[in-house]
């Protein structure tokens, strides 16, 4: 549309002003200095949704030059709505270069998805975060829960691990599954599949995560020890896919979309990481002649 | 026997106040005789300058009318709220005699999870009533840095087993059970963690004579076995009289007497204690 | 082109934006004009700039236009807007006892110093739709009400001499008790949150808070079992005067203008101080623009979160993290956004789940 063009003149570089994306910096900045610890900010109003990625987007925004290039994928996907409509924002308000090869990447926020390929030193990972706080589902309230970190009170927590496991079988958290970074604070990892969960660990890549309605920002540094929580005798299991290949590229080393294919009547998978398949489908093509 | 004259536990003028206090009720002579309740500002006195020494292995009673501040005592001294002023030390605490209301919220988490053991008045205080009654131990447990799901479910239903409840009803929630079997998972939690000293408060109250009676052949089986140090609250001095070898009466927040069990109940001094023991009779 | 879930995802939202247009427009004569949105649709633009938190009367409207009208969407726009202009100067704190008030009513007592105002109010009208207002016509219709309003009531006589404040009265009888200490100003625009928060932020998030949301929770603390019924001390509507230091003159200062505000002052239970005294506790409300409702609801909810209770609207972090318009909309309605990833990993899990049930099933019947 045609209102992209006066977003450059009427609105700072990267949208928002200086002193803002200095701020973020800064608390960036602490976020990495103490893994998992989540740093409150001031999280400023953007021009998307609240819970739509202004926590990834202020980072995304804070860190930006004109030498980045950037990708943006949500579920894994470069062209899925949400995604291209933050990919647009950004380049309407700078003029970085964007791209869906997460190599090429130098910058990449991402919703609920951490891209197959393992992220470089030189590459930085922003993720969009709706509820920062993995103690939230065992204490509501804020001003305790912060106290419950302080003291490393985890005992609630695991509580409700164990009472899974006596309800379920197994404990039964899906995606953004609790870690705890660095021995020392558990944190939320986002709601990203637990088979993205072990990415973190002694990772060589930067990991940032932006909570923009509940106002703060944490880090994953390169080199942290990400645990995720599990008892000894029950340990973490991520998401099954044997027996499972992407109809596409043929993977069965990516985290898989399930698809119901309505005429044939039958269920089938897909890479989620688009980028990825669309690499592998190319590779398979020029070995194949 | 190890240290015999070394108190396991030593509280030295323990004072808690509720409320914001006032010129007046800072200095507790100004209260009213027999009273622990400002006239000026509304704080209550709960406990007015209280010491007094526990030894391993020893069961200490303290009676006194309602509301003279058994439950305040023994929830100051397991942290559930500051103290005004006053200390307390344990003798084996690994830090050393210091006075343990002065330390870190981490080093007081410690001392709850492995040195003391709670049961309160209440149950509904002391237990997460919508938690399974095995959660509710393995907590204490998971607290103490046990993370095998196997081991933490055998030490439960071997602590089940003790207070007697089934172990078939290991899963289920405390909210379901009755008054008695409540105080029982209470106390299998409170012993979880096998804490040298143990901190009971009406433990029998309101539970039917045979029920009372198992209740207490169990905590003298405790002490005999792992020569816990209990303090036993209550205003039934039948219990004290059975379980206690030494108690103190409080009235109105301050330790009005304190000896041996036998001598107070035969020779009571003050004039309330001999109400007390007379009302018995 | 069909809409399919995540592919063609730039292509859709292209057309996305293409229809909305035409949705806005197809039925149109003539454009609305921005202006005439302003000035005739007062309370939907008081309610916006109220709710974004920007006394723009005029970007109020024309986000009103962009937004076909949806306030919540209006006051997102400005918000977004807001947050990437440069904060030049702060103005110095405002007097509301220096209003120059348009309407002014009291509910405690019959008789307040300088008399109570009605003002402009649809309290005492009939709700009957008038029909006469589809055929108007603007210049005839104004003389006309001109020529009805007694002399004193014309608007263009100026009512600048102040009012003193009721509350001020009470205060002044010692029936009043001062409000909580006040520990630091922050601007929850620029300084990060962290609860609890000091009463500043509260008033500022309130007074940015959503209308419906606000009345919601008042009128909830009104009817619990702990309620006391708050009296309106007094609701004032009008003009207050915003002025800065002059930066060369240290003891001189600037007229920037007016804006207008609504003011609440309720009186809700009182209190025993340590010191045994008893007194009134004031609750405060304070919004841009004419949003009685929601200034009432302000003072009580803000009264309600100084004092010690059970309730709902005795806990900041329930009332505060939720009255929010533009967080509360947006955190609700991205659960439009796909959720693939999170429902795979959960459907991973009830299978898993199922499978080590049926497995026990089996055992059991062996
Ligand atoms: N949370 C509290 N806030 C204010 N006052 C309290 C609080 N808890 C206890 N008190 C007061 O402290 C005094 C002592 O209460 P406490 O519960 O310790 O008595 P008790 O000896 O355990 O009585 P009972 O035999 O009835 O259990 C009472 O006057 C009580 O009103
Ligand atoms: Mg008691
Ligand atoms: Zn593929
Ligand atoms: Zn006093």
């Amino acid at each position: 549309m045609a209102m992209h063009t006066p977003l450059k003149q009427t609105y700072n570089y990267a949208f928002l002003d200086e002193g803002s994306k200095k701020e973020i910096r800064r608390a960036t900045l602490k976020a990495v200095a103490i893994p998992g610890y989540q740093v409150p900010f001031a999280s400023r109003e953007m021009p998307i949704g609240r819970g739509w990625g202004t926590g990834g987007l202020q980072l995304t925004l804070s860190l930006i030059g004109d030498g980045d290039t950037l990708k943006v994928i949500d579920q894994g996907n470069d062209d899925s709505v949400n995604a291209v409509s933050i990919k647009k924002l950004v380049q309407a308000c700078t003029n970085v270069a964007v791209t869906t090869d997460a190599e090429q990447a130098t910058l990449i926020q991402s919703r609920h998805r951490i891209p197959e390929v393992p992220i470089r030193a030189d590459q930085i990972l922003v993720f969009q975060v709706p509820i920062p706080e993995p103690l939230r589902f065992v204490e509501p309230k804020e001003k305790k829960s912060k106290h419950l970190h302080a003291e490393m009170d985890y005992s609630g927590i695991w509580l409700r691990l164990y009472e899974d496991i006596v309800k379920w079988g197994k404990i039964s958290i899906g995606a953004d599954y609790p870690a705890l970074a660095h021995k020392r604070y558990i944190f939320a990892p986002s709601p990203i599949p637990r088979y993205d969960l072990p990415k973190l660990h002694q990772a060589e890549g930067l990991f940032l995560f932006g909570a923009g309605r509940e106002k703060k920002i944490y880090a994953i540094p390169p080199y942290t020890d990400v645990e995720p929580l599990a008892f000894d005798d029950y340990p973490f299991e991520v998401e099954h896919f044997e027996g499972c290949s992407c109809r596409l590229c043929g993977s069965t080393d990516s985290f898989l979309d399930e698809l119901y294919d309505e005429a044939a009547g039958q269920t089938f998978y897909q890479c989620s990481d688009t980028g990825y398949c669309r690499k592998c489908r190319e590779r398979g093509a020029q070995h194949g002649k | 026997m190890g240290n015999e004259d070394r108190p396991l536990l030593a509280v030295r003028h323990l004072m808690k106040r509720f409320g914001k206090g006032c010129a007046t009720c800072r200095n507790p002579q100004n209260l009213p005789s027999g009273s622990s309740h400002c006239p000026h500002c509304g704080s209550v006195l709960a406990c007015n300058d209280i010491s007094f020494d526990l030894y391993e292995g020893e069961i200490l009673g303290i009676v006194g009318e309602s509301g003279s501040g058994k439950s305040s005592l023994v929830q100051s001294l397991y942290f559930d709220s500051p103290v005004t002023s006053g200390s307390a030390t344990i003798a084996t605490y690994n830090k050393g005699p210091r006075n343990i209301f002065l330390e870190s919220a981490q080093q007081k988490r410690y001392i709850r999870n492995h040195l003391m053991g709670m049961v309160y008045q209440n149950p509904w205080i002391g237990l997460k009533m919508n938690f399974s009654s095995g959660g509710n131990i393995a907590e204490k447990l998971i607290a103490a840095g046990d993370f095998n799901v196997r081991a933490i479910r055998s030490r439960a239903a071997d602590l089940l087993d003790h207070v007697e409840i089934p172990i078939t009803r290991m899963d289920e929630a405390p909210a379901h059970f009755s008054g008695g079997m409540q105080q029982r998972v209470q106390i299998s939690k409170a012993l979880a963690n096998k804490p040298p000293i143990l901190l009971l408060d009406e433990v029998t109250t309101g539970l039917d004579l045979s029920v009372q009676a198992r209740v207490l052949d169990l905590i003298r089986r405790i002490q005999r076995e792992n020569r816990t140090a209990m303090l036993v609250v209550s205003h039934d001095l039948g219990v004290i009289r059975m379980l206690c070898d030494r108690t103190l009466v409080m009235k109105q927040g301050r330790c009005i007497e304190a000896g041996l069990t036998d001598q107070i109940l035969e020779d009571p001094q003050h004039t309330y204690t001999q109400l007390l023991v007379h009302s018995l009779l | 082109m069909g809409y399919v879930a995540v592919t063609g995802g730039q292509q859709a939202i292209e057309t996305a934006n293409l229809l909305n247009q035409w949705y806005r427009l197809k039925d149109a004569d003539h454009a609305l004009e921005v202006t005439a949105i302003e000035k005739q649709m007062r309370h939907l633009v008081d309610r916006v700039i109220s709710e974004s938190g920007l006394y723009a009367p005029n970007d109020a409207a024309l986000a009103l236009k962009q937004a076909e009208g949806d306030p919540a969407e209006a006051a997102f726009l400005l918000r977004a807007y807001r947050s990437t202009l440069e904060r030049n100067v702060e103005s110095l704190t405002v007097d509301p006892g220096q209003m120059r008030v348009i309407r002014r009513i009291s509910s405690a007592f019959k008789d307040i110093p300088g008399s109570q105002i009605l003002g402009p109010t649809a309290d005492y009208t009939h709700r009957l739709l008038n029909f006469t207002l589809r055929n108007e016509e603007a210049q005839a219709a104004l003389k006309s009400v001109l020529q009805q309003l007694p002399k004193q009531d014309n608007p263009h006589t100026d009512h600048r001499q102040p009012f003193r404040k009721v509350a001020d009265l009470l205060r002044a009888q010692g029936l009043l008790s001062p409000p909580n200490a006040r520990n630091g100003l922050v601007d929850i625009t620029r300084d990060k949150l962290t609860f609890p928060v000091p009463r500043s932020a509260k008033l500022q998030l309130l007074s940015r808070g959503d209308t419906g949301a606000m009345t919601a929770l008042a009128c909830s603390s009104m009817r619990e079992h702990t309620a006391q019924h708050p009296t309106v001390a007094e609701l004032r509507v009008g003009y207050v005067e915003l002025t800065v230091a002059y930066p060369l003159a240290s003891n001189e200062t600037l007229s920037l203008g007016e804006v207008m505000v609504t003011e609440v002052e309720t009186i809700n239970s009182f209190t025993k101080k340590d010191n045994g005294d008893v007194q009134f506790q004031l609750g405060y409300g304070l919004t841009f623009g004419q949003n009685e409702t929601k200034a009432i609801a302000m003072a009580i909810l803000e009264q309600r979160l100084e004092t010690d209770g059970t309730s709902p609207t005795h806990d900041e972090e329930f009332v505060l993290l939720h009255v929010d318009s533009i967080e509360a909309n947006g955190f609700v309605s991205h659960l439009k956004l796909p959720h693939y990833i999170t429902f795979q990993s959960k459907l991973d899990v009830l299978r898993q789940a199922q499978k080590l049930a049926a497995e026990k099933t089996d055992h059991q019947e062996v």
